[in-house]
C-alpha cells in the first residue's frame, strides 16, 4: 500500500506495526462489545511527524484514531472504521515545569499518575484524577475531558488546560491559549478541542495549570443501611456549604466486589457507603471532616470512621478506583454508564436506577462521584445472551431518559464515543447535533479524524418510560 | 489461506483455553503498569497481559490466525504474574497462560532450538530426580577436580549456549547429603526439597532443616518426592506437570504433617496450585498445607531470636522478591521482616524489588534478549541501593542475580544469597554474640 510506505518514511519502519498480534492488540479499548482491526499502528515522535501523518491520511482518506492507553469506556478509541491507530508512547515527556507561572508543559503520552507524582514532589498539585490514572495518559484525559474523584471541589480536566498544540485535519498546526490566566482573543478554540475525542484533530502538546498542593488531607468513611440515607447525607453536606475534595458513593454490590479484590474489611451489613475526603488548611480540614461525619450519623450512618494513616486512606481510595473492574468478577460482561444529574437529584436518580433495574430484570450496581452528581450505574451481563442484552439496552435507555428528565446528561466524564452516540441527540437536541455537525464538517470535511465517533448514523428514538 | 497448523491451533485453543476465564477480563488496562514486558517494550500492548488475553480469545474465536507475531507475544511473557494482584477483576492470568501454552504445544511440534533445550531441561533433568542427581554428580566431579577453572579459561562452556555458560559460572559448589530429622518438636513439617535446591543448593537445604529445627519444628523429608512440575506447567507441558503433581501428593499427603515447607518461591506457588491443577480434594488438602520457609520462621518468632542481639549495622542488605512467592502466595512481608532483623545489617528496599528479575524459570535461556534487558534494568536499581548482600527466595532468582552481579562487574562488592543462607549466617552471628 502506497500510504503505508509513506508512513514508514515519516516515522521509520520500526514505528509502523502491522503484525496480526499488533493489529489485534490495538483493536479494542475498555468498552465491551466494540472491536475492529486497524490497518496500522503508528508511533510518531513529534508534532511534525503527526502533521505529515495527517497529510498522508487525508490524501488517502485513511481514518486516524489517536489512542493513549486504551482505557476509554465509550469506544472512543476503538478503531471501528479501521485505519491508523496513533500512539503516543514515544511522546511521553514532561517538557517544562514553570514554577513562576504555576504550569507544566507535557507531551500527550505522559501518564496521569506520573504527572501528579512529579508535580506533587515539587509542592504543586494537578487535581484531575480519573480512576484509571495509574495508566491513563494526559492526552487521553484532555481529549475526553476526564473527571475523577476530586471533580466536586477541583473541577475536571478542562479547568486545568491553559494551552494546546494540535494538528488539524487540513494539516495545519495550531497553538491555542498560553501561560495566561486571562485570554479572550477570539473563539476559545482550546475549549473546543478539549473533549472533542480526537474528532477535530490530534492534540500534540499540552500546557496545564497547577495549583499549590493542599497542606493537609483526611479521609473518612460512613456506612448506611439504605441507599437513600447515603444520598440524603450527600445532599445535606452540600447544602451545609461544605465542599469536600471527594464524596464517593458505593452500593452493596460494589462493596462486595471491591472487598473480594482488596479485603478492606468493609462491613457486610451495610447497604451503601460514602468515602469522604477533605483537603486544605489543617484546622479547616478537621472541622469539615467532623461536620461531615456528624451529618452522616444524623442521617442514619451505622458506622463511621476516619483513616488513621495515609496508607489506610490510600487503600480506601484504591478500593473505590477499582470498583468498575472489581465488578467484572461477577459476570462475563460489564457495561457501565456515567449518567449525571444535578447533585440535589442524587437520591432520586439512585432510586430510579434501582427501579429500572428491577423492571428490566437486569443486575445493576451503582457507584460514583455522589458529590458532583456523576453516577456510574454498572450492568453485569453476558454479551453472548441476546435476549438479556435487549433488556440491558432498554434499561440503559431508560436511565439516560431519567437522567435527562432530572436535568442531567447522558455522560458526565467518559465521553460519547461510539457507544453513546445514538443518545447524543436526546441531550442536545436536533439543533445541538446540527451545530456540532457543522463544526465537524468545517474542520474535518473528509471525516478522517476518529470517524464514527460522537455522531451516530441514526439517533435512537426516545423510549417512553412508564413512570410511577 | 488457512494452513493446517492454523486450523489445528484454533481447535487446540478451543479445547484447552477456558472461555470463562477469558471473559473475566474486561480490558480495563489496570494490569498494564504492573507488566514488566509492557514497560520494557515501550508500552507495546501486544506484550501486555490485556493484549495477550485478547490474542488468546481472538485465536479461540477464530478472529485471528496463528502466526509468528502471536507466538512471540505469548513467548515473551515472563509468567511472573505481577498482573494478578493488580487485577481488580480477579483474572487468573497464570492459568490462562498455562492453558494457552499447552494449546500451542499441542498444536505444533516444538522448533529445533527450543526442542533441544526442552529435551535437556524437561525430559532430562527435571522429570526425574535421579537423572538430576547424576548430572549433578558430574558437575560435582567437574568442580572437585578443578576442571571448572580450566574450562572457564579454555572456553569449553562456549559449546553450550551463552546463557548456559553464564549460568554455569555462577553455580555454587555442591555439598553433602541431607541430615535426618530430630523428632518430637511442636509442629511436624514435611520438607519439599525441590530439584534445583536439592542438588545445586544442597547446603542451603541442610541449613533450611537446621533453621526449622532451631525454630522448633520437626522436619521430615518424604521419599519419592518429585520435581514440582512448575517448569513443565509454565511451558505448556501440562500432562507432565499433572503426573508430577500426582506423585508428590502420594509422597506427602498420606502422612500426618501440619505443613509442607519449601524454600523455592517458584515451586511453592506451583505446589499451592495443585488443587486448581488437578481439581481433586486430595490435591486441595495438599495445596493448603504448602508454606514457605520465611512464613514458617515468622510463625515461630524467629525474627525475635535474631533481634535479641543488637549489633551495629555495618552493611546494607536488600531483597529481590520471588515473583511467584509474592504474586501468587502474597508473601513479601515475612522475608523483609526476617532480613531486617539480622544483626549487623541495615535493610534498604531497592527500587522495583517486586519486579521480575528476568530469570522466570528457563525464560532466560529461551528469551535471552528480553531477560537481559530486564536484568540490566534490575541492576540499575541494585546499584542505587549499593548493598553488600542481595537476598532472594528462589533458586532461579538467585542464579539470575548472580549473573547480574557478574555482568556489571560487581563481584567483589556484593553477593547474591538465598534467604536461608543469609539467616543461617545471621543466626551463627547471633549465637556467637550471645556467648
Amino acid at each position: 500500500m502506497e500510504w503505508m510506505d509513506s508512513l514508514k518514511k515519516v516515522v521509520g519502519s520500526d514505528h509502523v506495526r502491522t503484525s496480526s498480534a499488533h493489529l489485534l492488540a490495538y483493536s479494542y479499548d475498555a468498552t465491551a462489545g466494540f472491536q475492529a482491526m486497524p490497518d496500522a499502528v503508528v508511533s510518531p515522535g513529534s508534532t511534525e511527524e503527526i502533521r505529515q501523518i495527517m497529510e498522508i491520511c487525508r490524501e488517502h482518506q485513511v481514518p486516524l484514531v489517536p489512542r493513549g492507553s486504551g482505557t476509554n469506556l465509550a469506544a472512543g478509541t476503538a478503531p471501528t472504521s479501521g485505519g491508523v491507530v496513533l500512539l503516543f508512547n514515544r511522546m511521553n515527556r514532561i517538557l517544562e515545569l514553570d514554577e513562576d507561572n504555576l504550569c507544566v508543559r507535557v507531551q500527550p503520552g505522559v501518564l496521569t499518575l506520573d504527572l501528579c507524582d512529579y508535580v506533587e514532589g515539587r509542592g504543586l498539585f494537578y487535581p484531575p484524577d480519573p480512576s484509571s490514572m495509574k495508566i491513563s495518559t494526559i492526552g487521553g484525559n484532555v481529549s475526553e475531558n476526564s473527571g475523577g474523584l476530586r471533580g466536586l471541589k477541583y473541577g475536571v480536566t478542562k479547568d486545568y488546560v491553559l494551552g494546546l498544540t494540535a494538528v488539524l485535519p487540513n494539516g495545519q498546526v495550531i497553538k491555542t491559549g498560553g501561560k495566561l490566566a486571562k485570554d479572550v482573543a477570539g473563539y476559545d478554540l482550546k475549549a473546543l478541542l478539549v473533549g472533542a475525542e480526537g474528532t477535530l484533530g490530534v492534540i500534540t502538546e499540552i500546557l496545564l495549570k497547577l495549583i499549590p498542593k493542599p497542606e493537609h488531607q483526611r479521609t473518612g468513611i460512613a456506612y448506611f443501611q439504605s441507599l437513600e440515607a447515603a444520598a440524603a447525607t450527600v445532599s445535606e453536606i452540600i447544602s451545609k456549604r461544605i465542599i469536600p475534595a471527594t464524596l464517593e458513593f458505593l452500593d452493596r454490590g460494589t462493596m462486595d466486589a471491591v472487598e473480594r479484590f482488596m479485603d478492606l474489611g468493609l462491613p457486610e451489613e451495610a447497604e451503601a457507603m460514602l468515602l469522604i475526603e477533605q483537603d486544605g488548611e489543617a484546622g479547616q480540614v478537621e472541622r469539615d471532616l467532623s461536620a461531615m461525619i456528624d451529618i452522616s450519623v444524623r442521617n442514619g450512618a451505622v458506622i463511621t470512621a476516619v483513616a488513621e494513616t495515609e496508607e489506610e486512606a490510600g487503600q480506601l481510595k484504591a478500593g473505590r478506583r477499582a470498583a468498575l473492574s472489581a465488578l467484572a468478577r461477577k459476570r462475563p460482561t460489564t457495561i457501565l454508564e456515567d449518567a449525571t444529574v444535578p447533585r440535589s437529584e442524587i437520591a432520586n436518580m439512585v432510586r430510579k436506577i434501582r427501579e429500572i433495574a428491577e423492571r428490566n430484570q437486569v443486575e445493576i450496581h451503582t457507584f460514583g462521584h455522589a458529590g458532583d452528581g456523576n453516577l456510574h450505574p454498572t450492568c453485569l451481563t453476558d454479551i453472548r445472551d441476546n435476549e438479556e442484552m435487549v433488556r440491558v439496552e432498554r434499561a440503559f435507555a431508560e436511565i439516560f431518559e431519567a437522567a435527562i428528565d432530572l436535568g442531567g446528561t447522558i455522560t458526565g466524564e467518559h465521553g460519547v464515543g461510539e457507544m453513546k452516540s445514538p443518545y447524543l441527540q436526546w441531550k442536545i437536541g436536533d439543533e445541538g447535533i446540527e451545530l456540532m455537525k457543522t463544526i465537524k464538517q468545517a474542520i474535518d470535511p473528509l471525516n478522517i479524524c476518529n470517524p464514527g465517533k460522537m455522531f451516530a448514523k441514526a439517533n435512537k428514538p426516545r423510549v417512553v418510560v412508564a413512570h410511577g | 489461506m488457512v494452513s493446517a497448523l492454523q486450523e489445528r491451533m484454533q481447535k487446540s485453543f478451543v479445547e484447552h483455553v477456558s472461555e470463562e476465564l477469558l471473559t473475566d477480563c474486561m480490558r480495563c488496562g489496570f494490569c498494564l503498569p504492573a507488566c514488566p514486558t509492557y514497560l520494557m517494550t515501550d508500552q507495546d500492548e501486544a506484550h501486555s497481559p490485556r493484549g495477550r488475553i485478547s490474542l488468546m480469545k481472538a485465536l479461540r474465536d477464530g478472529q485471528v490466525l496463528w502466526d509468528g507475531s502471536i507466538e512471540d507475544s505469548l513467548d515473551v511473557c515472563l509468567g511472573c504474574r505481577a498482573c494478578e494482584p493488580a487485577c481488580p477483576a480477579g483474572v487468573q492470568y497464570g492459568t490462562l497462560l498455562e492453558e494457552a501454552r499447552h494449546a500451542v504445544l499441542d498444536a505444533k511440534r516444538p522448533g529445533i532450538k527450543e526442542k533441544v533445550v526442552r529435551k535437556i531441561v524437561f525430559d532430562g533433568l527435571f522429570a526425574d530426580q535421579k537423572k538430576m542427581k547424576r548430572t549433578v554428580e558430574l558437575i560435582r566431579f567437574y568442580q572437585a577436580t578443578g576442571i571448572q577453572k580450566v574450562a572457564r579459561v579454555s572456553g569449553v562452556m562456549k559449546l553450550l549456549p551463552k546463557q548456559m555458560s553464564e549460568m554455569e559460572r555462577v553455580l555454587p559448589p555442591i555439598r553433602q547429603k541431607l541430615k535426618p530429622a530430630k523428632p518430637n518438636q511442636t509442629y511436624k513439617v514435611a520438607f519439599f526439597t525441590g530439584c534445583l535446591m536439592d542438588t545445586m543448593f544442597q547446603e542451603t537445604n541442610s541449613r533450611t532443616i537446621e533453621l526449622l529445627e532451631m525454630a522448633g519444628y520437626e522436619v521430615n523429608i518424604p521419599e519419592d518426592q518429585q520435581c514440582c512440575g512448575a517448569l513443565h506447567g509454565h511451558s505448556g507441558e501440562v500432562p507432565k506437570a499433572k503426573k508430577n503433581a500426582e506423585k508428590n501428593i502420594l509422597a506427602f499427603n498420606h502422612q500426618d504433617y501440619d505443613f509442607i515447607v519449601q524454600n523455592a518461591g517458584g515451586c511453592g506457588a506451583f505446589l499451592s496450585e495443585y488443587g486448581k491443577l488437578l481439581d481433586t480434594d486430595e490435591a486441595r488438602v495438599f495445596s493448603d498445607k504448602i508454606v514457605d520457609i520465611s512464613t514458617l520462621l515468622m510463625k515461630a518468632g524467629f525474627d525475635r531470636q535474631l533481634n535479641a542481639v543488637s549489633k551495629e549495622a555495618q552493611a546494607v542488605v536488600t531483597y529481590q522478591d520471588s515473583c511467584h512467592l509474592r504474586n501468587v502466595n502474597g508473601v513479601w512481608e515475612a522475608p523483609r521482616t526476617l532480613i531486617g532483623s539480622a544483626p549487623g545489617f541495615t535493610f534498604i528496599e531497592m527500587p522495583n524489588a517486586a519486579g521480575c528479575c528476568g530469570s522466570a524459570g528457563i525464560y532466560n535461556l529461551l528469551q535471552p534478549e528480553m531477560s537481559g534487558k530486564i536484568l540490566a534494568e534490575k541492576m540499575k536499581g541494585v546499584k542505587q541501593v549499593g548493598p553488600s548482600v542481595i537476598v532472594t527466595s528462589n533458586p532461579g532468582c538467585l542464579l539470575q542475580m548472580k549473573v547480574g552481579i557478574e555482568r556489571e562487574g560487581l563481584a567483589g562488592q556484593m553477593e547474591a544469597v538465598h534467604i536461608v543462607d543469609f539467616l543461617y549466617e545471621s543466626m551463627k552471628t547471633t549465637t556467637k554474640g550471645a556467648r
